[in-house]
């Protein structure tokens, strides 16, 4: 009687249980990252096709303040080299860091001043502070990337979605100065929609003026630069930022679970031997 | 039904007491290297992390370094000295190769090879760790101010309380005028 | 059971530490020889897992605090520097915060392990309370811990639970003030809660401690509810009580490590990867999965200070549970009138958390409009959290002490090797 009853309460609660959502953002669509899965690794081109959307359109307000150029060269980065173990060493990644001015003292008069960058330094930032970056972008300051990826519900396939997803405002829709509508954006349009109240737009106001354009970030492989590309390709270089072990994790979870499955293997069958003239 | 006293002293049931069963051992040496495993992270994290390695390394352009002058550098939290040395100082220091001292070893082995005048040493006196001052005592090399240890212009001990002579760290010459220590 | 001491020292130094501090000889009657009772299920288990994830979680947090910084400018960047540049640091950490809810789960099924065979009732009421004084302990425990790595949700969770504390009348502002430190949640609340975060877990060990010999002193109780009569009914821990409590562990770990390494996320919440910023309020606060049962029923009540007392009087109910259930009979396996009562309850447990991760005036039907009862509308989620809370309560303080009145139990063996040796039912 028990089993009957538990059986049909877990399949009750079964059916209950996936979170209708609000309905306030169209869902992204899936995208086949390579690095999905148990056995995921990141595509080193595609995280180089990122980098550059980042340094070349992003990074002129968004800061990136957690990664340091070394993070580049390091195993599954953008720009790692078997050949140097040491990011630091990486000769790509001490030109990519060279490139960059950085902020320091003089050592001799501890001035202000700009010198080029280390693969220890950090990504340099946009704005010289959180004030400076409101004042500069219409009161609401671009958010750091660095955990982007893991900061949104939908992680790179909701960035790659929003980055395509600016389209005209329905008519009807009222869009306040400064603020550009993004079905995939989580908000509220409610006070601007004029139409029929049960069909609400979906989406919400974005500070953040469409990015991206066609062939705006040339590919150094080739590939075409399409609005989609580059949002794909950004999408992922940003979850490499937000989660860079990731590749060391899925491997060291590969050796694990085999471990443990054995190991349990083996406790089971010590258990039945220990247990084998015992009822029980 | 087994009486559960006998099998407390005696698991395999009626066996061979002695005559451990396979599978247990296979079970709790398998608990011991899973346990090492487990264990070595643990015990890796406290070595210095990326951020600190990265800093474990430090180019420098000579150019920037008049002969006869030094320049002090922070590297791995402790004071570099980098060292241009004129003619007169190699001189002295090779001519002093055979005098007694506390740690001998010719001035030879403590430079790279055709790049004489360039004496990377670590600021730190063997003694008991002060930084030493450049040109005193009386070998005119440094001269450590808190118990008077001198060096001379290889960084040898000659007078003084230190044991060992000024440390060379690892190093090496990118260019002519560009070298990378550690 | 306290009975004899079997331990017989074999070695000069085990005789002579013996006769010193017996350590050895507690070892032996606790875990070695200790009778356990031959018919104890895998629901049994859960106690040696439990203990293993203390200890996971104590190694991993002592380790994690070498590289911590538990101040508001340093904490985010503290656990990222952990992620990024410690060795081996994203393992620790992943291993730390999934360990927590691995914890938790662990501690829910060994409590309704507890609530089906009725192990809180006589002789082991004081058993029951240390684990409920545990249970306490470890949601102390966790929320403080969740603030640390100061994010968003780290920082308005911890807004939001102090807050309640200033429901009660006349000292509730004092309170949360002293609690703060402050005149709102910020560095100071961090410190200290960094600094509590690091004691309790010993104080978890301490009262673990008077846990098992509490245990110890009565015994273990076991499917059938009916004690141990003879040797006949027990076997010595070990070896048969440790591999199979070895195996469990194995089997919880795949578990633990399928999160770990696969789904290290999956528990937590995004906005928690947001820096903490008072001024900006997430769009949806919740805490995590092991409190969405009491956070519903904290929202299922209209007054603050009501749902303070509703959502403590919740746990307060575990608390008086050996007092409130009249029913002789302690294991449900022969209650069938209970167990229905009980799987309810369960779901309800499970119905509370979904309701206490949703948005209050949700609908949980979609598109289905009713009509407005009160202040929210029939088909919303906070009259759902309200029908539950109801049984919550009710389950404790109505179907407890009235069932054991009223209900017809099935015949009870007489001793556990009864049905073990092929009598009856064995199913549960």
């Amino acid at each position: 009687m028990l089993r009957k009853v538990t059986l049909l309460a877990a399949a009750l609660v079964l059916v209950a249980g996936p979170a209708f959502a609000a309905g306030k953002a169209k869902e992204p669509a899936d995208i086949a990252f390579s690095y999905e899965g148990p056995f995921g690794t990141y595509n080193q081109a595609q995280l180089q096709r990122g980098y550059k959307v980042y340094r070349e359109v992003c990074a002129a307000c968004h800061s990136m303040d957690l990664l340091a150029f070394r993070n580049l060269g390091d195993r599954g980065g953008p720009f790692y080299d078997p050949k140097y173990p040491n990011a630091n060493d990486n000769p790509y990644v001490k030109a990519i860091a060279a490139e960059a001015q950085i902020n320091d003292l003089d050592s001799e008069t501890g001035d202000a001043i700009k010198r080029p960058g280390t693969p220890a330094d950090r990504f340099p930032a946009p704005f010289a502070n959180v004030i400076a970056a409101k004042a500069s972008n219409g009161g609401i300051a671009p958010p750091d990337l660095s955990l982007m990826a893991k900061a949104r519900s939908g992680g790179p396939e909701y960035i790659a979605a929003l980055l395509q997803g600016y389209e005209a405002p329905p008519k009807g829709l009222t869009v306040p100065p400064g603020l550009n509508y993004n079905s995939y954006f989580p908000g509220d349009v409610s006070a601007g929609w004029s139409g029929d109240k049960h069909h609400t737009p979906a989406g919400g106001y974005i500070a953040m003026a469409p990015p991206l354009k066609a062939d705006l970030v040339t590919f150094d492989d080739g590939t075409k630069s399409t609005i989609k590309q580059q949002a794909t390709d950004v999408a992922a270089f940003l979850m490499w930022a937000a989660e860079p072990k990731l590749e060391e994790r899925k491997q060291m979870g590969a050796a694990v679970m085999v471990f443990l499955v054995l190991f349990a293997g083996l406790l089971y069958a010590s258990y039945r031997r220990v247990w084998r003239n015992e009822s029980h | 039904m087994v009486d559960p006293a006998a099998n407390a002293a005696n698991p395999s049931g009626g066996e061979d007491p002695s005559r451990r069963d396979f599978i247990h051992i296979a079970a709790i040496t398998a608990a011991a290297v899973g346990g090492a495993a487990v264990a070595w992270p643990f015990i890796a994290q406290m070595n210095p992390s990326a951020d600190t390695m990265a800093l474990a390394s430090v180019e420098y352009d000579l150019s920037k370094i008049e002969p006869g002058m030094q320049v002090t550098i922070n590297w791995r939290g402790k004071p570099l000295f980098i060292r241009n040395r004129t003619q007169a100082q190699i001189d002295a220091a090779v001519k002093d190769d055979t005098a007694s001292m506390p740690d001998p070893q010719a001035d030879a082995e403590r430079h790279k090879d055709g790049k004489a005048q360039w004496l990377v040493l670590v600021g730190s006196c063997t003694h008991l760790g002060c930084v030493p001052t450049v040109g005193g005592g009386d070998y005119q090399g440094w001269f450590c101010p808190c118990h008077g240890s001198h060096y001379d212009t290889s960084g040898r001990i000659r007078k003084g309380p230190a044991p060992l002579n000024l440390a060379v760290p690892e190093y090496a010459f990118l260019s002519d005028t560009k070298v990378k220590i550690g | 059971m306290s009975g004899h001491s079997t331990y017989q020292p074999k070695s000069a130094f085990t005789r002579w530490m013996d006769a010193r501090l017996p350590v050895g000889r507690l070892v032996w009657d606790s875990f070695v020889d200790y009778p356990t009772p031959r018919n104890l299920n895998y629901w049994w288990t859960f106690g040696g897992i439990l203990s293993l994830c203390l200890g996971v979680q104590i190694i991993t947090g002592i380790v994690l605090a070498m590289h911590y910084t538990p101040s508001a400018a340093g904490a985010f960047n503290s656990v990222e520097h952990i992620m990024r540049n410690v060795n081996y640091g994203w393992l620790i950490r992943y291993i730390h915060a999934n360990g927590a809810s691995m914890f938790f789960i662990a501690v829910y099924l060994h409590m309704f392990r507890g609530l089906y065979y009725g192990s809180y009732k006589a002789p082991r009421e004081v058993l029951w309370i240390l684990g409920c004084v545990i249970y306490g302990l470890m949601m102390a425990t966790a929320f403080m811990g969740y603030v640390l790595p100061w994010g968003q949700m780290s920082f308005h969770g911890a807004v939001v639970i102090t807050n309640l504390l200033g429901a009660f009348p006349i000292v509730g502002e004092t309170i949360t003030t002293l609690l703060w430190g402050g005149f709102a949640v910020d560095e100071p609340t961090l410190k200290r809660f960094f600094s509590l975060h690091y004691l309790l877990p010993f104080v978890i060990a301490g009262v673990v401690v008077l846990h098992v010999w509490a245990l110890h002193v009565v015994g273990q109780n076991n499917p059938t509810g009916v004690d141990p009569k003879s040797k006949a009914d027990t076997v010595p821990f070990t070896p048969y009580a440790t591999v199979k409590d070895g195996f469990a562990m194995s089997v919880f770990l795949i578990l633990f490590a399928t999160f770990v390494f696969y789904m290290p996320n999956a528990l937590g919440h995004a906005d928690n990867y947001i820096p903490a910023n008072p001024l900006v309020t997430p769009a949806h606060i919740v805490p995590e999965w092991y409190f969405l049962p009491f956070y519903a029923i904290l929202r299922a009540v209209p007054d603050k200070l009501m749902g303070v007392l509703a959502m403590f009087g919740a746990i307060g109910c575990l608390f008086a549970l050996p007092w409130l259930d009249t029913s002789k009979v302690k294991s449900m396996r022969y209650r069938p009138q209970a167990q229905l009562y009980f799987v309810i309850f369960v779901v309800i447990c499970w119905i509370l958390g979904v309701c206490g991760g949703k948005l209050p005036d949700d609908q949980v039907i979609p598109g289905l409009s009713t009509f407005k009862l009160f202040d929210s509308e029939l088909n919303s989620y906070v009259w759902l959290s309200r029908f539950a809370t109801l049984y919550y309560f009710a389950y404790f303080l109505v179907v407890m002490p009235v069932l054991g009145l009223i209900e017809k139990p099935r015949p009870v063996p007489e001793t556990i090797s009864s049905p073990v040796l092929g009598d009856s039912d064995k199913k549960d």
